[in-house]
């Protein structure tokens, strides 16, 4: 278990160079002079563009600017004006001129409660679901669970989530209205803020899992090694639980390897849609802005996120099947 | 034959009174196409410490028929009818609960394949062990220690390791035996094997048939063989009987089954086995044909169409009238023992030595 781990963050680790690597280059590659974006509009002075390129250290060799870059993000760096960026140092944005790092950092727990909150309501509503509809399969609950599934995969996050504030916050008032998380001196406020956002951005994903959870499960109980244990005497729960759920589980867990990518994107639609102010906000703004250092934090950021959550899925994914350990 | 029959605990109120006493058996599928009758009015009974073969092609009802002996099959699209007894304890309609205290304790199944069979997820001590635990209420250590006893007499090398291996990290005939220790390891009356080894090769075959063989003297377990394999019956097998569409179509001992086969449809079985001492440029005589729908079998013989004798039988009834299978040993077919007796002297005979 611990070599597959060692192997699969290794893998991990040189996966994001490479995604640094490439969005560093975009940079570059891009039709847009960076000097240029950070001027400003009314700037065609050469001379201006000139002591810009020497300020932000556009004149240096390229591959020079990215170990700077990449240096800058571990260990702080001294920026070529003179100025001290004390790690994780993602530069200036070209927008307001602010350091990026103190403004991410306050953005990203949004986001990142959001992705994790959202996961777990799907997950649990969605696999429950299915759960019991493979449970009751053929009877009421299966084809109600069907019809509701469907009604749930054909709706928009932006669509229910007004719908769903009208009724839960505003006429009902069982629910509060969405609102940015701040762990670490309000944490019952910030989950009260969540429940809502999250639970409206799970429902697009819940009716597609509880529909994968059902079929899954039915293939699983159909196996012979179900067969097999039903005919050693074990319970009707037991065999569900512990047989034909362990299967299943192995494979929706791939299933939500896959989907993580959505996830944040559909975060990203929950923050616009509640008015939270998360990286989604943010990194629509920074393209609005061709705030091109604002991209690459937030892209860096995300793929960040994304390889680290995959090799949780994929430590997941060895826990259930043994034959993923060894192989 | 010699095996001893162990003495019925208490008194058998009559001498007819068998361990396993299947009677009238129908297993009915509802699909969207019709009825399956998939089980059609079997009957056979099996006392401790016998083993009884069950022959057939694919589809004549074997599995499923045994797998009602478990109560394994779905009562939401299955019909079972009929009466299955086991130590005078009726299987068909008994609660879940009942059946899940039979399964895995007084009767067990081995399976054929044992790559699907068992569940990639668990260890096979684990697997082995389950079962003990549930019927026997014994800790988690103690069915542990059984089920590494359990590998040591199937024959596993290195018990005390390998019971914490997972099914893939065994070979074909490893599982097969792990398969088999799963199922014997409550001690089981009644061991149901669904060809335990047709997914093996030829010398790994003979050690597990040996090993149920052992298994058997030392216990007393009374053994249903399911089998499409002549060969293994033979070596096995104290009784036969021979399902087609469903049906017994014929009964008797090993001997009579082998040696004086009385239904067309054992002959064309025993015609179509390779033999090692026949010229070779004899052909092989495979049974023509294919069985019946089991949607809407015919009203008469189920054999009919696939048989070359039908001629011999007057006013066309084999096609008119089902063959009845008189008790003990026997045959369902119209002809009569005479012309059977004829017609395999003169036509079947000559060709299986």
């Amino acid at each position: 278990m611990l070599r597959f781990l060692t192997r699969r963050v290794l893998g991990a680790i040189v996966i994001l160079l490479l995604i640094s690597l490439v969005t560093y280059l975009l940079f570059f590659v891009l039709p847009a002079d960076p000097a240029q974006l950070a001027c400003g509009k009314n700037c065609s002075d050469p001379n201006i563009l000139q002591s810009i390129r020497e300020r932000m250290g556009l004149n240096q060799p390229i591959l020079e600017q990215y170990w700077n870059f990449m240096r800058g993000i571990f260990v702080g760096r001294k920026m070529p004006d003179g100025q001290n960026c004390p790690a994780p140092c993602f530069g200036y944005s070209f927008a307001d001129s602010q350091m990026i790092w103190p403004e991410l950092k306050d953005r990203y727990p949004t986001t990142l409660s959001l992705a994790v909150g959202g996961s777990a309501a799907f997950l649990i509503i969605g696999v429950g679901l299915g759960l019991m509809a493979a449970w009751q399969q053929g009877k009421t609950f299966d084809r109600v669970a069907s019809s509701i599934s469907l009604i749930g995969n054909s709706v928009q996050i932006y669509f229910i989530g007004p719908l769903a504030i009208a009724l839960f916050v505003n006429n009902l008032g069982w629910l509060h209205n969405g609102s940015d998380p701040d762990w670490g001196s309000h944490p019952l406020a910030s989950l009260n803020g969540l429940i809502l956002p999250c639970l409206v951005m799970s429902v697009i994903f819940w009716s597609n899992y509880s529909r994968q959870t059902r079929s899954l499960m039915v293939e699983q109980l159909g196996e012979d090694h179900i067969r097999t244990a039903r005919a050693k005497g074990m319970g009707s729960k037991y065999v569900f639980f512990r047989y034909a759920l362990r299967g299943a589980a192995a494979s929706i867990i791939t299933i939500f390897g896959i989907d993580l990518g959505s996830v944040f994107g559909g975060a990203i639609i929950t923050e616009a849609t509640f008015n939270l102010h998360g990286l989604g906000m943010l990194s629509v703004q920074a393209v609005a802005k061709e705030d091109l250092p604002m991209e690459m934090a937030v892209m860096l950021i995300g793929a960040t996120a994304i390889v680290v959550f995959n090799i949780i899925v994929d430590a997941a994914y060895a826990l259930i099947d043994p034959r993923i350990r060894l192989a | 034959m010699t095996i001893m029959t162990k003495p019925e605990a208490g008194s058998a109120p009559q001498d007819t009174e068998h361990f396993l006493s299947v009677r009238d058996l129908y297993v009915q599928f509802a699909t969207e196409d019709g009825t399956v009758k998939a089980v059609d009015g079997l009957s056979f009974d099996l006392d401790r410490g016998r083993t009884l073969g069950i022959v057939g092609e694919s589809g004549s009802g074997k599995s499923v028929s045994n797998m009602a002996i478990l109560g394994l099959h779905n009562p939401r699209n299955t019909t079972i009818k009929g009466s299955i007894s086991l130590d005078g304890q009726e299987i068909v309609g008994a609660s879940d609960k009942t059946l899940q205290r039979l399964r895995g304790n007084k009767m067990a199944m081995i399976f054929q394949d044992s790559l699907t069979a068992l569940s990639p997820y668990y260890t096979v001590g684990r697997q082995i062990a389950e079962p003990y635990m549930k019927h026997t209420g014994a800790s988690k250590k103690a069915a542990r220690a059984r089920a590494v006893e359990m590998l040591a007499k199937v024959g596993i090398p290195h018990p005390q390791s390998r019971v914490d291996d997972y099914p893939h990290q065994f070979s074909g005939g490893m599982r097969q035996r792990a398969m088999i220790a799963m199922a014997l390891v409550c001690d089981p009356d009644l061991v149901i094997a669904d060809e335990p080894t047709t997914a093996l090769d030829v010398t790994v075959q003979a050690q597990i048939l040996d090993l149920l063989k052992d298994l058997q003297q030392e216990t007393g377990t009374a053994i249903i063989l399911i089998t499409h394999d002549l060969g293994v019956i033979a070596d096995t097998a104290d009784d036969v009987v021979v399902m087609y569409s469903g049906r017994v179509v014929e009964r008797g001992s090993v001997r009579d089954i082998l040696k004086t086969p009385e239904h067309p449809y054992a002959w064309g079985l025993l015609g179509s086995i390779p033999r090692l001492s026949a010229p070779v440029d004899v052909p092989l005589m495979p049974i023509p044909g294919s069985p019946p729908s089991l949607l809407n079998p015919p009203p008469g013989c189920p054999f009919e169409a696939r048989c070359a004798f039908s001629e011999h039988v007057p006013d066309n009834r084999c096609v008119t009238e089902r063959p009845l299978l008189p008790p003990g040993r026997g045959s369902a077919c119209h002809l009569t023992p005479e012309q059977k007796q004829t017609l395999f002297d003169e036509q079947i005979k000559p060709r299986l030595s």
